[in-house]
């Protein structure tokens, strides 16, 4: 068979709606047999951090940001019309009742579909994100040298 | 139009009709024809569009009123 066409997003939004435009055009490239890579970077790393527990990291700065910004994708929030969260909470309440998959869901039907996701490693040093802040089936981190040689292959790039 | 599988993705958006068609496609044999039910207008435009792109054949779209009903036969293997 030729080899899979290719399909390489970078999330550097962690917007709940553009995440979850992102992991509609992913899983559907997945769908088409493409092969998809996602790049998360800087707010886009929220998307990936787990849910639970904390999330160690190193010094002051570090641990407050952490603190603040948690992330994680039940955490995310309307890019509009937050309200407090009350907007993302009336959002959320209304996709699930048009049986719209929640960005939990996403990530594990990406999983299950082989799509790579991947954590940007400057991203998670400056931001001070171990590698075991991040939800199961999330890659081991790489650089821009990386996603460049797998944009290079790509027929269709998306930056969200 | 006779299919050996049917897919129920009444109720559901875009792109979980599609998401599902290719998990249910993966079972089949080549040959074998699946009819989904939809109620996305969407997938009118999209079935056709997966059929092609994956190398399958979409045989035909019955839109009776709202539910639609595509019939999509397994070409590539």
């Amino acid at each position: 068979m030729a080899e899979k066409e290719k399909f390489t997003l970078v999330l550097f939004s962690g917007d709940l709606d553009k995440a979850l435009a992102a992991f509609i055009m992913a899983t559907t490239a997945a769908s088409l047999g493409m092969e998809v890579t996602m790049f998360f970077t800087f707010w886009g790393l929220n998307i990936i951090k787990r849910d639970k527990g904390a999330i160690k990291s190193q010094g002051f700065m570090r641990k407050m940001l952490n603190i603040l910004n948690r992330g994680g994708p039940s955490r995310l929030k309307l890019s509009k019309f937050n309200m407090l969260g009350m907007g993302t909470w009336m959002m959320k309440k209304m996709m699930k009742q048009k049986n719209m998959p929640s960005i939990e869901e996403f990530i594990e039907m990406a999983r299950q579909m082989d799509i790579k996701m991947i954590p940007c490693s400057t991203s998670c040093g400056i931001l001070g994100l171990p590698d075991d802040a991040f939800s199961e089936g999330i890659m081991s981190q790489a650089g821009a040298a990386y996603f460049l040689s797998q944009a290079k292959e790509s027929k269709v790039t998306l930056f969200i | 139009m006779k299919a050996d599988r049917t897919l129920d993705c009444v109720g559901l958006y875009c792109p979980m009709p599609i998401i599902k068609t290719s998990q249910e496609i993966k079972k089949m044999k080549t040959g074998e024809t699946l009819e989904v039910l939809a109620d996305d207008q969407g997938i009118k435009m999209d079935m056709p569009a997966w059929c092609k792109t994956t190398g399958n054949e979409c045989l035909g779209l019955e839109d009776a009123g709202g539910e639609i009903k595509v019939y999509v036969k397994k070409t590539a293997s």
